[in-house]
């Protein structure tokens, strides 16, 4: 059974349906991208994975347990999969330590000395050691993502989610956010990668999926995925990156 | 007769504005503990107690002060329970204040960008988790101008409590002019009294706002 698993998956804001029954499976150390126009819907099915929002029809499991509103669950749900933003989302107010530090604090009730230790440990994988005491306002954009990536990795997730995680940054700066994002990948994390980066999608990903109109209108191996379009709608939006 | 000196006005319209330091201070502080709890109803994710606390919050701010005083005053009787000008008028300035920093600082809770509360949702944090860690002391950068600012309304409302005969600066300036029949000294001091209180708090209200402003730092 796929560590993530989505079957007849329906969502709506209001009247506008925003995904149309998308069936996916995700298995455990896989590393997919999905790839789309904007406002095909990637970002809504990356949210629906961790619960930030509600669907009205299907069903999502991460091993086997059913992702559902209810608070408890969710909390549950949320240790076993982490989610990385296009915004970094960092804690102003804490240093990148104390980011990384906290939800194992308070979440998982590690003691301060331990949290410490993972801290340290997180973001010297990031290439961050140095920075611990730098508050988020005092790192680029690029060093603020990779705070971020170790504040989801501190929680020791099977699974992270990241959406469009390199799209504010800088383009000299993207780079060092995807080798931290390909040192995961082959360190065996399931990764769910919203992604405008082609080059990294053929490169690290096993599987791309392309969403169209709400729905899964592509899906394979990136050589297949990029080199032999079969639908018009994907030959479009592949043409009209270059 | 007797001849009431300038210090003669002074010094027992300082003694008086003892209790106006006082009740400000009670109504600040416990209207303060107060507001934080309606907050928390106030951006909770039940529907009702948001409807609660949003009704408690109109109904302070939508009637004048003076007759939530008078009410407190007369209700608290009516309801055979003990009470006194002090204790009707500390109550009806604490709730008063409660329902104002309650909508102060819901202002400011729901400036935190949404993105603080999605990021912090993902780690797993629960509701209270994500209030304590992570937006509140954001959002208290913020509130400290304003609410320092508020306290300045809190001192000028404690002198609608002269009017259930709470002897505090203002009572105490009108007991005074009686006695010594010169009622432009007497209110003039005390106008000064309550600008030399209230002029320190808006002008450092005012000189945090402009910090916040100038420099975003921690
Ligand atoms: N919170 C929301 N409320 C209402 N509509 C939304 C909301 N979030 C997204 N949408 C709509 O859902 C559609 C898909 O959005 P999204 O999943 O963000 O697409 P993508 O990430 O592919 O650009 C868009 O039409 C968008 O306007
Ligand atoms: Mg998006």
């Amino acid at each position: 059974m796929p560590l993530i698993a989505i079957e007849g998956l329906h969502k709506r804001f209001g009247s506008n349906e925003v995904l149309k029954g998308i069936d996916l499976g995700i298995e455990a150390g896989e590393v997919v991208a999905i790839i789309g126009k904007s406002g095909s819907g990637k970002s809504t099915l990356l949210r629906c994975m961790n619960g930030l929002e509600a669907y009205q029809a299907g069903k999502i499991t991460v091993e086997g347990t059913p992702v559902t509103q209810d608070e408890t669950d969710l909390r549950h749900l949320r240790l076993r999969v982490g989610m990385i933003f296009q915004q970094f989302n960092l804690f102003p107010h804490l240093t990148a330590g104390r980011n990384v530090m906290l939800a194992p604090m308070i979440v998982k009730g590690t003691a301060e000395a331990e949290a410490r230790t993972i801290a340290a440990k997180v973001l010297e994988r990031v290439g961050l050691g140095q920075k611990f005491d730098a508050f988020p306002d005092q790192l680029s954009g690029g060093q603020q993502q990779r705070v971020a990536i170790a504040r989801a990795l501190a929680m020791e997730p099977r699974a992270l989610l990241c959406d469009e995680i390199t799209s504010a940054l800088d383009p000299e700066l993207v780079n060092e956010v995807l080798q931290v994002v390909k040192g995961l990948a082959q360190d065996g994390m399931t990764l769910a990668m919203v992604t405008h980066e082609m080059r990294f999608a053929r490169d690290v990903c096993d599987r791309v999926i392309f969403m169209h109109l709400g729905k899964v209108h592509e899906i394979g191996p990136p050589s297949e995925v990029f080199s032999n379009p079969r639908t018009p709608e994907l030959q479009q939006f592949l043409g009209q990156l270059h | 007769m007797m001849e009431f000196t300038l210090w003669d006005v002074v010094r027992n319209l300082l003694l008086a504005a003892r209790w106006t330091i006082a009740l400000s201070l009670t109504a600040f502080v416990l209207g303060g503990v107060v507001g934080l709890v309606v907050l928390f109803g106030r951006v909770s994710k039940s529907k009702r107690l948001r409807v609660a606390a949003m009704g408690y919050i109109e109904l302070f701010q939508g009637t004048p002060l003076l007759m939530q005083l008078f009410l407190a005053f007369f209700g608290l009787s009516l309801l055979g329970l003990p009470t006194s000008p002090w204790f009707a008028a500390a109550l009806a300035l604490t709730l008063w204040t409660s329902a104002f920093l309650a909508e102060i600082w819901r202002g400011c809770v729901e400036a935190v960008p949404r993105g603080q509360w999605e990021a912090s949702a993902s780690l797993a944090m629960g509701y209270l988790q994500q209030m304590r860690y992570v937006i509140l002391p954001q959002a208290l950068r913020v509130t400290i101008a304003p609410t320092i600012g508020f306290s300045v309304q809190v001192i000028k409302g404690t002198a609608l409590a002269s009017i259930i005969g709470f002897t505090e600066l203002s009572k105490a300036s009108t007991i005074i002019t009686n006695a010594t029949f010169k009622p432009f000294t007497v209110y003039a001091v005390t106008a000064l009294l309550y600008f030399a209180l209230c002029w320190p708090l808006s002008a450092w209200s005012h000189r945090l706002e402009r910090k916040l402003g100038a420099a975003h730092r921690h």
